[in-house]
């Protein structure tokens, strides 16, 4: 037997692996769906712009000063030049042209709309951050540990202690305190060693308060469905106007009003994983509750999150363009592309592109939003995925 | 059937009440007062907020201010604090203003969504599809106070007619038709800016479950036998592709009230939208707080009125 042979003889039995990774696949299909991929270019044009808006137009001594006041040169067309001979050195455009034109106190449009395109991303990401950490963490907490029930003594706790931070934040300090205080050494007692050991309350008398109650799932459900009786802009709205004005509200109170529907994926999601035989094998082997929902459940719930997420981005920059229009909001030299269109459009006759270019950079921005959302959820849907 | 709908009933009473608490502990938190709202005016002297303050029982503890107001409501005794007028008069009036837009914006969402996102459905892929999927998109991102101000500059440039307000001032005397006209033209942008957000949603909706009936067996089974093509999609495919519509009749009735601020500020429409803008705007509490209740009550209503249709029309469904 000749030496060349033996290499077939011990030929591994493994099945062949498939011609492309999934990662390959994706980018395969993401590469077909002309729109969503147009909608990815336009989302990272749009995100190097804010990043450049944000370098250029911040400090102490901005390259391009975004509030420079030059009344002389108010209302110019775009592609305009300045006057020189009327301009201090340091008034000229950093571009040598007014790019979008100048407003009614001749501050340049183009360095606005890049102060504020930074406005509008951050808003975006940072409101939905919110909202699909807290969809994420309810929804999950339904979906897992949803059968469970919860005892008297900790609806009662918790009760104690919402009613003392209530209190707290409405000014009456003793009686806060008071039932904080109470509240905390409840918790600090069912925590202790002594009190997981004993499975019971400090007092005899107050054994009772053990008994099961609710269902967390009910609970956490419950509470979507009161906070979906909410008009969501009526209440964004309220709470914007009653609080100072700043943009940190903003992004805070849009992710606190919009993570119902995240939730309810999630939920959705777990609740039919959780039955699935990888789960059930994984818990055999003594895998931990963490790991396998953060390991094993979540990578296969994570799709429609993606997805609600970016959608959640685009509702979010229109939602705030919507509130800086209305005059709320990010305090008044601080350009955002709502109040932009907000202030110019009192000349909408005389100086159309004030409400032109933001009005055009907003859709532009929120269409690529969609349609790399709308995209990503054509990809990811395992049913409508063309087979090969 | 009955029993499905008392549990719902009681289900939905607990979730108002847990509303009205949330509602009113969020506004009563923040920061500031109503009778803080214009520190400049010098009619406001400090006896004259203590009896402000008095009056509208802002010096009692939060439960008690929560009591007189939601029994003030349940029997329609609420004031505004802002002119001392009845607060179920005041919305009873704005909303005679918005009924008439949000049926016209009603129907003109239904009667274009189904033609438009069933015809995307039959020829999915080719032009008219991809033209309507993009052309969808376009006004769902397209921020609805910028549309706005294109459709101004177009109608007015075009046809030379008013459209800001509710009808030309001095019109009242002028005869019937044009009286009436004028009011058309005045609603007509309005009713269109509403329609066109609800029209992207339903037609890519309309094309969604079009496509998931399509592809099913059985519609493939009517094509195999030879039937007309109008008669496998109007017939076969469309009637079952229709059921998830029904309920949605029940979820339109929330758009009563929510998500018209900006285009009735713009348009200086008196709506419900515009009364709640400046109520937030004066701190008016109580109106505030009804126009909240009533939509919590129109999307409670609505849930509830889309279940009973599911069981309605849905066979395969049993209590």
């Amino acid at each position: 037997m000749s030496p060349e042979a033996a290499p077939s003889e011990f030929r591994l039995e493994t099945p062949p692996a498939p011609a492309r990774t999934r990662s390959e696949e994706f980018w395969r299909s993401f590469r077909r769906n002309r729109m969503a991929l147009a909608g990815l270019v336009i989302f990272v044009l749009f995100f190097l712009g804010a990043v450049v808006g944000l370098v250029l137009t911040s400090g102490d001594r901005p390259l391009c000063d975004p509030a420079l006041v030059r009344l002389p040169e108010k209302l110019r067309p775009p592609l305009s030049t300045p006057h020189l001979e009327s301009l201090a050195p340091e008034e000229r455009p950093a571009l040598g042209i007014y790019l979008f034109g100048t407003d009614d106190l001749g501050r340049d449009v183009f360095v606005r709309m890049l102060q504020g395109a930074w406005v509008s991303l951050t808003v975006g990401f940072v409101a939905v951050g919110i909202s699909v950490a807290i969809g994420i963490l309810l929804g999950g907490l339904a979906g897992y540990y949803g059968q469970r029930r919860i005892r008297l003594e900790q609806l009662l706790v918790m009760a104690v202690l919402l009613t003392g931070a209530g209190l707290l934040a409405a000014g009456l300090r003793t009686w806060a305190v008071l039932l904080l205080a109470a509240g905390h050494a409840w918790l600090f007692w069912s925590i202790s060693p002594w009190g997981i050991q004993h499975r019971r309350t400090p007092l005899r008398g107050l054994d009772f308060l053990r008994r099961n109650t609710l269902m967390v799932d009910t609970l956490i459900m419950r509470f979507v469905d009161i906070m979906l009786c909410f008009p969501s802009f009526f209440l964004i709205l309220t709470v914007v106007a009653l609080l100072p004005a700043s943009i940190y509200t903003i992004m805070t109170v849009i992710g606190l009003t919009s993570w119902e529907g995240t939730a309810r994926f999630v939920r959705a999601e777990f609740l039919s994983l959780r039955e699935q035989d990888f789960v059930a094998a994984a818990r055999v082997l003594g895998v931990g509750n963490l790991r396998i929902i953060f390991r094993h459940m979540m990578p296969n719930a994570i799709a429609p999150v993606l997805v609600s997420a970016t959608l959640g981005i685009a509702s979010a920059i229109l939602t705030e363009a919507g509130l800086s229009f209305l005059g709320f909001g990010v305090p008044p030299p601080h350009a955002t592309w709502g109040n932009i269109l907000s202030d110019g459009k009192r000349f909408i006759f005389d100086a159309p592109w004030l409400t032109f270019i933001p009005g055009a950079a907003i859709l532009i921005v929120v269409l690529s939003f969609n349609l790399f959302g709308e995209g990503l959820r054509d990809i990811l849907n395992p049913r409508l995925r063309e087979r090969h | 059937m009955i029993a499905f709908i008392g549990r719902s009933v009681i289900q939905k009473i607990v979730t108002l009440f847990f509303v009205s608490i949330v509602s009113f502990v969020i506004i009563h938190i923040a920061p500031g007062e109503p009778s803080q709202v214009d520190p400049l005016n010098p009619k406001f002297t400090p006896e004259m907020v203590a009896r402000f303050r008095q009056a509208f029982h802002l010096d009692r503890p939060l439960y008690v201010q929560y009591a007189f107001f939601y029994r003030d409501l349940l029997t329609g005794h609420t004031v505004s604090w802002k002119d001392n007028q009845p607060v179920l008069h005041k919305i009873g009036e704005r909303l005679l203003n918005s009924l008439p837009l949000f049926v016209v914006g009603t129907l003109i969402t239904w009667t274009i969504s189904f033609p438009v996102g069933i015809r995307s459905a039959i020829f999915r892929g080719g032009l008219y599809d991809r033209g309507a999927t993009f052309l969808s998109y376009v006004l769902i991102s397209i921020p609805g106070f910028f549309f706005a101000y294109l459709l101004i500059i177009f109608v007015v440039n075009q046809f030379q007619v008013p459209v800001i307000g509710m009808q030309t001032f001095g019109m009242n005397d002028t005869p019937a038709f044009h009286h009436g006209m004028d009011r058309r033209w005045h609603m007509l942008l309005r009713a269109v800016l509403g329609a066109t957000g609800g029209i992207a949603v339903l037609s890519r909706y309309v094309r969604g479950q079009m496509l998931e009936v399509e592809g099913q067996d059985f519609v493939r089974t009517a094509r195999a036998k030879g039937l007309p093509w109008e008669m496998v999609h109007y017939k076969h495919a469309l009637r079952n592709a229709l059921l998830p519509f029904v309920t949605m009749f029940g979820l339109v009735l929330p758009g009563l009230i929510g998500g018209s601020v900006i285009i009735e500020s713009i348009f200086s429409w008196p709506g419900l939208g515009r009364l709640a803008y400046e109520a937030i705007l004066a701190r008016d509490y109580p109106v505030i707080l009804t126009i909240n209740f009533i939509a919590a009550v129109l999307v409670l209503i609505g849930t509830l009125v889309s279940d009973l249709l599911y069981v309605a029309v849905d066979p395969r469904i049993r209590l």
